[in-house]
């Protein structure tokens, strides 16, 4: 029997770039570019070694975002992905993450999964809560933070490191994976895979499909309000000083000023 | 008075620092209930009345350190129903800990609130909490506020000084039922961290920290050494993480450990976008690098351009010889 993947994969502003916000107090999307958030890229490789060592296993890359998202969906499947659902729809702009989990968790219920796998955090909210939300919404075992994955027989295991100890952690299919940065170097897209991608199906949804009102996401349903965002002032310039052989005497001389010594 | 739930970070009963801190946010906003789970749940109790805990709330079960996560959800959610029913809540506050800001997303998604992470403040305001985040690799504040249900909040760690606020703390066992998902997911062994006997690294007021200029892991022995000068704690760039030379709990960064530390030392680092999104909002910030033009010099209160190598070491003894 075929192992179905949906591997959740969000479209995030360039790190590198100047992020801003918009005058709604949503994330400015115009003037930067975007890409796949880089997190993410470790959980479709995550995918793609899975479904190698599974008999037979099928990749859904599921996106949640604007237009331009279709971009992250096309760089998963250049590495690798067998096809993509993108939702895209007015009314989600501006959701939180309890409205995007809404549509993500129904959006994975009618494609049909085995096994959910997401990114640690993206970069660009960077909240880490996304998948033991979408766990709870589907009602599956959530086997989160995980370094290293196994999938064999219908049972999930993996590494979770956390503060204070390694935890082993092991869960019966249908469930839900996040993967760490450590998990493995994500793959870059061959030349082939770009050329395929090209042709793979990708289909588009919108709430109507998911069964989903309006005013359950977007700004309008959102469970939280940003009211004020500024940019920090610049650090006003510090001292720099040139080492030339009294470099960490000096900066004890700062360190006792400051009152650290 | 309204209760604001306050969810407790402890190892065997010591309380950990960052929840000394929500309990003084917590006062600004009414009067903290406290939940202690887990084993040694009722030693915790006297630190947190100290602290300003009114109740605090134990459990302990085999399911809390077997199982991953939900357990502590739903005895979360008991402690919210049970709380709820006697009085007004106002919010629950939840340490920003990996673990800490999964069980606050699933009791938010089950009790139907909206959720705040990474809080680095909290205020009373008219529609509720308000609580500060800083974005895009702190580059912005925001302040946000929960606009559905009772507020669920994490808030990381430094965010508070701790003050004593000695309050009745009456200890209360709380009954917890466990739902079928508690047993999902199973802790099958558990390789606690060794300890260096140094500061927690989100928790400690000065973090040392040493990138690719560190440049091998038998070097990292001169970090350790002006870290342990000032009693710091060590941090590592991802670079030397992945290089091998420094354990991956030491990486700070935006895949790392987040700090907010009184002073951050950073040696050989150049400043990446996802590091300083894990340094950004300590209080002050140094550096050491060879290069001039190295990102870390923009946001830096001193910066000392030169080998790490010579400068390193240096400044370690002229802190041991002032320390006398
Ligand atoms: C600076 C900033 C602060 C925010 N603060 C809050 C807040 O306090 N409360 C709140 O409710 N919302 C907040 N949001 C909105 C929230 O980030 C988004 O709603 C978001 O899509 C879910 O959270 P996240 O991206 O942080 O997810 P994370 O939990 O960090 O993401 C984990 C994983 O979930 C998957 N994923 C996340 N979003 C999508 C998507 N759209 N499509 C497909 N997969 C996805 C990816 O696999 C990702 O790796 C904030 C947004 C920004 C930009
Ligand atoms: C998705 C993602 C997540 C990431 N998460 C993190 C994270 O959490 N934390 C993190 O740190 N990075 C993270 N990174 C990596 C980040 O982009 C940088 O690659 C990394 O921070 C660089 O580390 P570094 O500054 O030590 O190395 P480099 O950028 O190579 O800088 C080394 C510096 O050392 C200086 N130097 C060399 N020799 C000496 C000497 N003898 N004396 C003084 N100075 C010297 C050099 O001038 C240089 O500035 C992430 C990247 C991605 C894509």
């Amino acid at each position: 029997m075929s192992l179905r993947i949906v591997v959740c994969v969000k479209y995030v502003p360039d790190a590198t770039g100047d992020r801003q916000f918009t005058e709604d107090l949503t994330v400015n999307r115009d003037d930067v570019d975007g890409l796949l958030s880089e997190l993410d890229e470790y959980a479709v490789e995550q995918a793609l070694q899975i479904a190698d060592e599974a008999d037979d296993a099928e990749i859904t890359v599921l996106t949640v975002g604007p237009e331009d998202a279709k971009d992250a969906l096309r760089k998963a499947l250049s590495m690798g992905a067998d096809k993509a659902i993108h939702v895209e729809d007015d009314d989600l702009h501006g959701s939180d993450v309890m409205g995007t989990s809404l549509v993500l968790a129904k959006a994975i219920e009618k494609a049909g999964y085995d096994l959910v796998i997401t990114g640690m955090a993206s970069t660009d909210g960077t909240m880490g809560v996304l998948p033991a939300i979408l766990a709870e919404r589907l009602g599956v075992p959530q086997v989160t933070l995980l370094s290293e994955v196994k999938v064999e027989g219908g049972v999930v295991t993996g590494r979770r490191d956390g503060d204070s100890a390694s935890e082993q952690l092991e869960a019966s299919l249908p469930a839900l994976v996040s993967v760490t940065d450590q998990s493995g170097e994500a793959r870059y897209p061959s030349f082939k895979g770009i050329m395929a991608a090209k042709k793979k199906p990708v289909e588009s949804w919108d709430l109507e499909e998911l069964e989903i009102e309006a005013d359950e996401v977007g700004l309008e349903g959102s469970w939280t309000a940003v009211d004020s965002a500024t940019q920090r002032p610049a650090r006003t310039a510090g001292t720099i000083v040139k080492d030339e052989g009294e470099g960490g005497k000096s900066l004890a001389g700062f360190l006792a000023e400051q009152k650290f010594i | 008075m309204a209760e604001v739930l306050v969810y407790v970070d402890h190892v065997d009963g010591a309380v950990r620092k960052p929840t000394l801190e929500l309990l003084t946010l917590a006062r600004r906003i009414g009067e903290p209930v406290a939940l202690a789970l887990g084993a040694g749940a009722e030693a915790t109790a006297a630190v947190l009345a100290e602290h300003g805990a009114v109740k605090v709330l134990t459990a302990d079960a085999p399911e809390f350190s077997d199982y991953l996560v939900v357990p502590k959800v739903d005895a979360l959610q008991a402690a919210y129903d049970a709380v709820s029913a006697a009085g007004s809540l106002v919010a629950v506050l939840v340490p920003s800990s990996a673990e800490g800001k999964e069980i606050a997303a699933r009791l938010a998604v089950r009790i139907g609130s909206g959720i705040i992470t990474d809080a680095i403040d909290i205020e009373a305001g008219d529609k509720g909490p308000v609580a500060t985040q800083a974005a895009f690799a702190a580059s912005f504040t925001t302040k946000s506020v929960v606009s559905k249900g009772t507020p669920v909040i994490t808030v990381k760690p430094n965010s508070a000084p701790v003050e004593a606020a000695p309050a009745a703390g009456t200890v209360e066992a709380l009954a917890v039922t466990f739902g079928a998902l508690a047993t999902g997911t199973k802790i099958t062994s558990r390789t606690p961290r060794e300890s260096t006997g140094r500061p927690e690294l989100t928790e400690a007021a000065i973090v040392v920290s040493g990138g690719r200029g560190v440049n091998g892991a038998e070097n990292f022995h001169i970090i350790e050494a002006l870290a342990d000068s000032l009693g710091a704690a060590v941090g590592a760039s991802r670079a030397a993480v992945d290089a091998g030379w420094y354990p991956h709990s030491n990486q700070v960064g935006q895949t790392g450990k987040s700090v907010s530390p009184q002073l951050y030392i950073a040696s050989g680092i150049s400043g990446a976008i996802q590091h300083r999104a894990g340094m950004q909002t300590s209080k002050t910030i140094v550096a050491i690098n060879k290069d001039a033009e190295a990102p870390i010099f923009d946001l830096v209160d001193y910066g000392v351009v030169g080998d790490l190598f010579a400068v390193v070491p240096q400044l370690t003894d002229e802190i041991k010889a002032r320390k006398g």
